[in-house]
């Protein structure tokens, strides 16, 4: 049961990075290797309203998840944009997007050492047991978990209750059809990243609770994100969340019953018999 | 990627309002090489030990008006610095590049173990003087050996195991803790080369390891380790750990209620930062490390340091970083020119005055170091050392 609970816990934060990536590269169609930035600096934007403020660092959520979209609406309108116009057809965009967001990453590293400076960011926060079923467990995970619950519901039922995300997913599935309908994709797409980017600083604040973190850390958020959109199926958001978790929980199980120092090669396995088995992801749909 | 960037906010500024522009115009600057991580996982670290050393270094020498030279004249140092993203092959590059393109008169050991040693062979090569602070390896005699201008100071990895031994048999000599230890480490070159040290040296003093595991290096939940060790109800719990880890496992610990009367964690330990994150339940935790805190030039030192970088140094690396500086200065004073074959002689044979006393090299190494240290009221002074003064005696953790 502790097992299971804090697999859950793990996978959850898992689907908190990956979310902000499933809805760049679902419906934008932008493989967003600069995603990691975005939570770098969230969690910096977090320690420095703790430790400059002595405030909740989840205040820091009301100015950088607006600060996020916005900053990701304009990067995709005048970086990626020309990019998109560009491309041929999906292959192309992936190509170039790569490449213009993994320079991009390298500017934002860049940007972040010069603003942040080089040091590790850390600070307590919440980091109280939390009895479930008895054992112990951090709060400041519990409370990312929630987040993540929270999110995720919310994206869930954005995407498939309201117009705007019919409009979204229509756009993920087809977006030369979805013009025939008189959506605006450019926009949908611009909507979509600057969310992606907005969901992705957010999890940065409140990973910053329990991570240490430094200014160039934020690849290791773009793997693991790549990974689980990757295996959660291209541009879906269950599919996403069922892949953190399963991701989570392996984890979580091989370092308790096996050997802790096989986690990412556990992590690494499901990866490739995904791809072997399912190359189109646990939700994805099979392409022509 | 490499940036190069001259260090103007110490050595210019300094040098443009402190000097008679005559003076500063009459004899070159003295062009100083230094290679680090400012991105990638060893980027926290050397923005508290390594960066922050060479500002203080450059404001004090270049604050005097520069190194003095044979023939009275004294040169301002101008450094030229570069990132080598925690890559031991852009560090090659880069020390290489220093040497070729930038003709730089010395260059400082970049930081970290594989980086120092990935360069060893091209600092050899064009002849420059290694003081490779932050290299922690049992190869020292061989490297020695191999390399005739390669200088070591904080020590071999067996020593550092062994230290920890030593005071936990010294616990449970006095009636302290018990027998059973438990030990993670990350799964990279430190924390296995020290996991690997300590197994046979906790063995041979009769302690039993009750659990013993590693991790890979940026795992992101560590719970399952604490949880794991805290079932195999441990006296004492010993992590080799890297700053994140150390971290994390700190808070997980304190989560889980791991209750050990001996705490001991790796690197990162004996940062201002662990302080400042965990205020008082780590009163008694063990960690790598320790000075000094009652020697005045210690004193003086972290007085210098926080005055002019704004922050105060670790209580492990950084002030032997320093005084490497200090035997670099001190070194090139003596010899009076940039000759650097009568450097690095002159390095292996005088004593020199530090910010950590007096230092000789014997065989091109200190071998008086600091090894454990322990938080005590808010400081981090050392516990125990091979052979240095002012060890402070251990106190028992008790609770968070």
């Amino acid at each position: 049961m502790e097992i299971v609970i804090t697999g859950a816990l793990l996978g959850a934060t898992y689907s908190l990075i990956a979310m902000g990536l499933t809805l760049q590269y679902g419906v934008a169609r932008i493989m967003n290797l600069a995603n990691g930035e975005m939570v770098v600096a969230g969690a910096f934007a977090a320690f420095w309203v703790f430790s400059a403020r002595q405030l909740s660092p989840f205040l820091a959520a009301a100015v950088v998840v607006p600060a996020a979209f916005a900053l990701n609406w304009l990067v995709y309108r005048y970086v990626l944009r020309p990019l998109v116009r560009r491309a041929r057809n999906r292959g192309m965009l992936e190509v170039d997007s790569i490449l213009a967001t993994f320079g991009m990453s390298f500017t934002l590293v860049g940007l972040m050492l010069l603003t942040f400076g080089g040091g590790y960011f850390t600070y307590s926060y919440l980091a109280e047991p939390f009895p479930i079923f008895g054992s112990p467990f951090g709060l400041n995970r519990v409370v990312a978990c929630l987040v993540s619950v929270a999110v995720c519901g919310l994206l869930y039922w954005g995407l498939n209750g309201t117009r705007a995300g019919m409009a979204i997913r229509a756009v993920a599935v087809d977006p030369a059809a979805a013009e025939l309908v008189a959506i605006d994709v450019s926009r949908v797409c611009a909507f979509a990243f600057a969310l992606g980017g907005a969901v992705t600083a957010a999890a940065g604040i409140f990973l910053s609770t329990f991570l240490t973190m430094d200014a160039s850390v934020g690849v290791v958020f773009t793997l693991k994100a790549l990974i689980i959109v990757i295996m959660g199926g291209v541009g879906d958001v269950r599919g996403a969340i069922i892949a953190a978790l399963i991701l989570g929980l392996a984890e979580t199980v091989v370092a308790s019953l096996i050997d802790p120092g096989l986690t990412l090669a556990a992590a690494y396995l499901l990866f490739v018999l995904v791809l072997l088995f399912r190359p189109q992801g646990l939700f994805g749909t099979r392409q022509s | 990627m490499n940036r190069r960037t001259a260090l103007k906010t110490a050595g210019a500024a300094v040098l443009a309002s402190a000097l008679p522009m005559r003076a500063a115009m009459a004899a070159e600057p003295i062009k100083i090489g230094t290679v680090a991580a400012k991105t990638g996982p060893l980027a926290g670290a050397t923005a508290i030990t390594h960066w922050p050393n060479i500002q203080l270094w450059v404001a004090e020498v270049n604050g005097r008006g520069g190194l003095k030279m044979k023939d009275g004249s004294r040169r301002v140092i101008q450094i030229i610095e570069y990132d080598d993203r925690t890559n031991p092959a852009e560090t090659i590059k880069a020390v290489e590049r220093l040497a070729t393109q930038d003709k730089a008169d010395f260059i400082i050991a970049a930081f970290g173990t594989a980086q120092s040693l990935a360069a060893a062979p091209v600092f050899a090569k064009h002849g420059y003087p290694q003081i490779a602070v932050s290299s922690i390896t049992d190869k020292i005699p061989e490297l020695t050996q191999r390399y005739p201008g390669i200088f070591f100071t904080l020590g071999a990895t067996s020593a550092l195991a062994g230290s920890v031994a030593e005071i936990l048999s010294k616990m449970r000599a006095e009636g302290k803790i018990g027998n059973r230890i438990a030990m993670v480490n990350v799964a990279d070159a430190f924390g296995i080369e020290l996991a690997e040290a300590a197994r046979p040296v906790f063995k041979k003093d009769g302690f039993e390891i009750v659990y013993d595991k590693s991790y890979p290096l940026g795992t992101q939940d560590l719970s399952p380790i604490v949880k794991g060790a805290k079932a195999s109800n441990p006296d004492a719990f010993v992590a080799w750990s890297y700053p994140p880890d150390t971290m994390a496992l700190t808070e997980l610990a304190k989560i889980e209620n791991l209750n050990v009367r001996a705490f001991y964690t790796g690197p990162g330990t004996a940062y201002p930062l662990y302080a400042q994150k965990f205020g008082r339940s780590i009163e008694g935790h063990l960690g790598s490390g320790g000075v000094n805190l009652d020697a005045p030039e210690m004193k003086a030192y972290r007085a210098a340091h926080q005055r002019v970088t704004g922050k105060a140094p670790d209580y492990w690396a950084s002030a032997p970083t320093y005084a490497s500086l200090q035997v670099l200065e001190q070194a090139i004073e003596a010899v009076g020119s940039t000759d650097r074959k009568a450097v690095i002689d002159h390095i292996k044979t005088a004593t020199f005055s530090t910010v950590m006393g007096p230092w000789k090299f014997k065989n091109q190494a200190i071998d008086h170091y600091w090894t454990v240290g322990q938080w005590q009221s808010g400081e981090f002074p050392g516990v125990s050392s091979t052979g240095l003064p002012g060890a402070r005696p251990t106190i028992v953790k008790s609770g968070w």
